[in-house]
């Protein structure tokens, strides 16, 4: 009954398949990815008319634009404003209007065979890893926009209109090639109609900060709740107080992955602040598993007082926050300061973001150029503030705007930090370090780690970032 | 009679041939090229590294997380989905009460509902489940237990759950299928196999381990190969489910996941393309000990 016998062909047959399939259900990833040869040149494509005052690149009038916009929190709808004026000034000029959310999907084959289009919105979830494209030479080299002619401002050069912030941003081996549109104002954000209601007031310093969180916690509130799946949101807690303690160089040192720059003082005292609040039972209990809408939601319903992000929340809270709070006020206070600080307490981390970029590549770069200067106009950028409520990186664009509550507080973060608002790079600059050192920051954030194991893992991470080979290391003084 | 044979066979052979030899075939191909290169997958310019994505990887902690959770992965989701399908198959068909061998009462609703999450997409699948493992008090799970005083847990904030939190819901996703598999098998089995092995006296473990297991043999192999397959995988539920993705403090890393991470948010594929050749290698070693460690001989009926 049961002889051994030869294996029948069908048995061998399924066989054969199953074992292909064994193989094949992890067909790589990174299948058809066709490469070739290409030739590199520095030359600008498109255009070739009189470059004139009106026309400072010289667009050819009847050459096409192509555009990709990222179609998330700030839509497409300023991209088209932005476009009727471009039409405006070339009636010829047909123009390619796509908008989509998976930027890399659509676009790294694009970029892989040498057809990008002629402005990319390169922002998202899915966005492409743009110091690569910078390193590798395939971003247009911005200078000559930078030193054109700002539109709406008499007598002033773009680059003189724009944040500082949006100017360091943009720098790849001190060339401009990024042009990061919003300006993203980062701190701890609260319901201004609860603090006045229980006369409460955004804490100055950290023993003040303290203090408040007793007193929230005792009015049966929870004084902190974060996005716990991503650790990125707390992160800009610690690093704002830390930044803040120590001042610039603490971040400089970190984005130039020096030695011993996790091991700062400054950045275990903020860590050590971090714990403070999760061990004393003041953050929103389980917010660790939370991602940002879930978090977000328990804030807007009064179960906690705090939550760190940027200034796209009142946005992106707007649809909820009419459901279950009508009356909430996003309002955005900097972080404490923790003793011995040496910025002022009204500064705060305030990134040039929303990345766009005219490819090296691209068909008609004159006219990618074109329309990024028209984009940085004093109305474009208005426009973009007024159907997005978000500022934008060209200064007094916004001015006079009806503001919202969480768009006038992030506005007024901006003034009153001025030149004591920073930013860092790493992550963008070493793309593999963000998930890295976001691990370690969860791990902190829920109590699981001391401060100086915090440092200590920080700190191999940036230094295995260092010594590997692929890693183009920038400095920043 | 045997004239043009082989090229009849060769004409249907050749479109699906050479369909898999572009789709398939090709790209592993070009894997293993790229693997050897720094190329960023953005431009298409590179240049040949040698071993040198393959030392980096040798060094990443991270890999090394990712590997060891599949591994885990790997043993417990064949072991416990097979042993859980099977053990359901045989008592549905052979469980009910009263003499002789029968099927319970309501076999095929208990088959309805078990196969169910079978029908679901990963990703519902995976948001289902969420919303159960959600870490505050008010989550599905925790107050459920905080009914019984136990909790609250952090379930997937939790570095010690996590990942076996997505072994549940692996499991739990993929019984179904396995528990209609092994009930056709075992229906095609004849009863009175069932029943000579009752009247000799053996009871329902007995039966189940002597009887029912050797003779769904080839049938099991199969699963086996399979879900060592999904285990390997993973990528839709821990992007979907799990902090960071991949945490906390990296416990539900998977290779998969990683991949797509130094492909293309980091812009390395040649990096990406080496942990591709070695998980391909891996997935290789893994079916090809399975057919062999599970070879027996067939037994007919």
């Amino acid at each position: 009954m049961n002889a051994p016998r030869p294996m029948p062909r069908r048995i061998f047959l399924r066989r054969a398949g199953l074992s292909a399939l064994a193989v094949s259900g992890t067909v790589p990833l990174l299948a058809n990815c066709a490469s070739g040869g290409d030739e590199g040149d520095d030359e600008v494509s498109g255009g070739g008319e009189e470059q004139t005052e009106e026309n400072p690149f010289g667009v050819s009038p009847s050459d096409p634009l192509s555009v990709v916009i990222f179609n998330g929190g700030y839509g497409e709808e300023y991209a088209k404003f932005h476009e009727s004026i471009y039409q405006e000034e070339f009636p010829d000029a047909t123009i390619n209007h796509q908008a989509i959310t998976d930027i890399r999907q659509k676009m790294q084959p694009k970029f892989a065979s040498s057809e990008p289009p002629d402005v990319l919105d390169n922002a998202g979830a899915e966005q492409m890893p743009i110091s690569t494209l910078a390193d590798n030479g395939q971003l247009t080299d911005l200078t000559q926009l930078w030193e054109a002619d700002a539109l709406g401002f008499e007598g002033m050069t773009v680059q003189d209109t724009l944040h500082p912030i949006a100017i360091e941003a943009a720098e790849y081996a001190g060339k401009p090639y990024v042009m990061n549109y919003a300006l993203q104002v980062y701190g701890i954000w609260y319901d201004q109609m609860l603090f006045d209601e229980k006369g409460w007031q955004p804490a100055q310093t950290w023993s003040e900060f303290q203090d408040l969180c007793e007193t929230i916690k005792s009015a049966g509130i929870a004084p902190m709740a974060h996005q716990g799946k991503y650790p990125y949101y707390i992160q800009q807690v610690l690093m704002d107080m830390a930044v803040k303690h120590g001042g610039p160089e603490v971040v400089y040192a970190i984005d130039s992955l020096a030695d011993g720059a996790w091991q700062h003082d400054s950045i275990r005292m903020a860590a050590e602040a971090l714990l403070w609040i999760k061990d004393n039972g003041y953050m929103l209990e389980g917010t660790e598993g939370l991602d940002h809408i879930q978090s977000q939601t328990e804030w807007n319903k009064g179960e906690a007082a705090f939550i760190p992000s940027g200034s796209w929340l009142e946005n992106e809270q707007a649809a909820v926050v009419a459901e279950v709070n009508p009356d909430f006020k996003t309002t955005v206070a900097p972080t404490p300061l923790l003793d011995g600080a040496v910025l002022p307490f009204e500064s705060t981390r305030v990134e040039a973001a929303e990345a766009f970029i005219v490819p090296a590549d691209a068909a008609n770069q004159v006219g990618g150029l074109e329309y990024v200067r028209i984009m940085l106009s004093k109305d474009g950028a208005r426009k973009f503030t007024e159907l997005t409520s978000a500022p934008t990186v060209v200064n007094g664009a916004a001015d006079g705007l009806d503001a919202s509550p969480g768009l006038a507080s992030s506005l007024a973060l901006i003034e009153s930090g001025g030149d004591d608002n920073w930013n860092y790079y790493y992550t963008i600059w070493y793309s593999p370090m963000r998930p890295k050192i976001e691990t370690v920051v969860g791990e902190l954030a829920a109590g699981r780690i001391t401060a100086d194991e915090f440092c200590d893992r920080c700190q191999d991470i940036a230094d295995q970032t260092a010594a590997d080979p692929t890693t183009q290391q920038r400095t920043r003084t | 009679m045997q004239h043009g044979k082989y090229r009849f066979i060769a004409g249907f052979l050749a479109v699906p041939l050479g369909l898999y030899s572009v789709f398939v075939i090709w790209p592993f191909l070009q894997t293993f090229f790229y693997s050897f290169t720094n190329w960023t997958g953005l431009s298409p310019e590179f240049e040949y590294v040698g071993f040198q994505n393959f030392e980096l990887l040798w060094d990443d902690t991270v890999f090394r997380h990712a590997l060891r959770n599949n591994i885990v992965l790997l043993i417990g989701l064949p072991v416990l989905t097979v042993f859980i399908a099977l053990l359901f198959a045989f008592l549905l068909n052979v469980g009910g009460s009263g003499a002789g061998v029968r099927s319970i009462r309501g076999h095929g609703s208990y088959k309805l509902a078990f196969f169910l999450p079978q029908v679901l997409s990963v990703p519902v699948i995976a948001l289902v489940w969420l919303a159960i493992f959600r870490s505050t008090p008010d989550g599905l799970a925790n107050s459920a237990l905080g009914a019984f005083g136990l909790g609250p847990y952090g379930w997937l904030a939790d570095p010690a759950m996590a990942l076996y939190c997505l072994l549940w819901v692996l499991i739990w996703g993929s019984v179904g299928f396995y528990l209609v598999l092994f009930n056709a098998a075992i229906s095609s089995v004849p009863r009175d196999l069932f029943e000579a092995a009752f009247i000799d006296g053996a009871g329902r473990a007995s039966t189940f381990f002597r009887v029912t297991m050797p003779l769904l043999w080839d049938t099991i192999q199969t699963s086996w190969v399979y879900l060592a397959i999904l285990a390997l995988d993973g990528y839709a539920l821990v992007l979907i489910m799990t902090i960071g993705p991949g945490n906390p403090d990296s416990s539900t890393q998977v290779m998969a996941l990683q991949i797509a991470q130094a492909g293309f948010e980091n812009g390395k594929a040649g990096y990406a393309s080496a942990m591709g050749v070695v998980m391909f290698l891996l997935t290789l070693v893994v079916a090809a000990t399975l057919l062999r460690l599970t070879r027996r001989e067939r037994i007919e009926y």
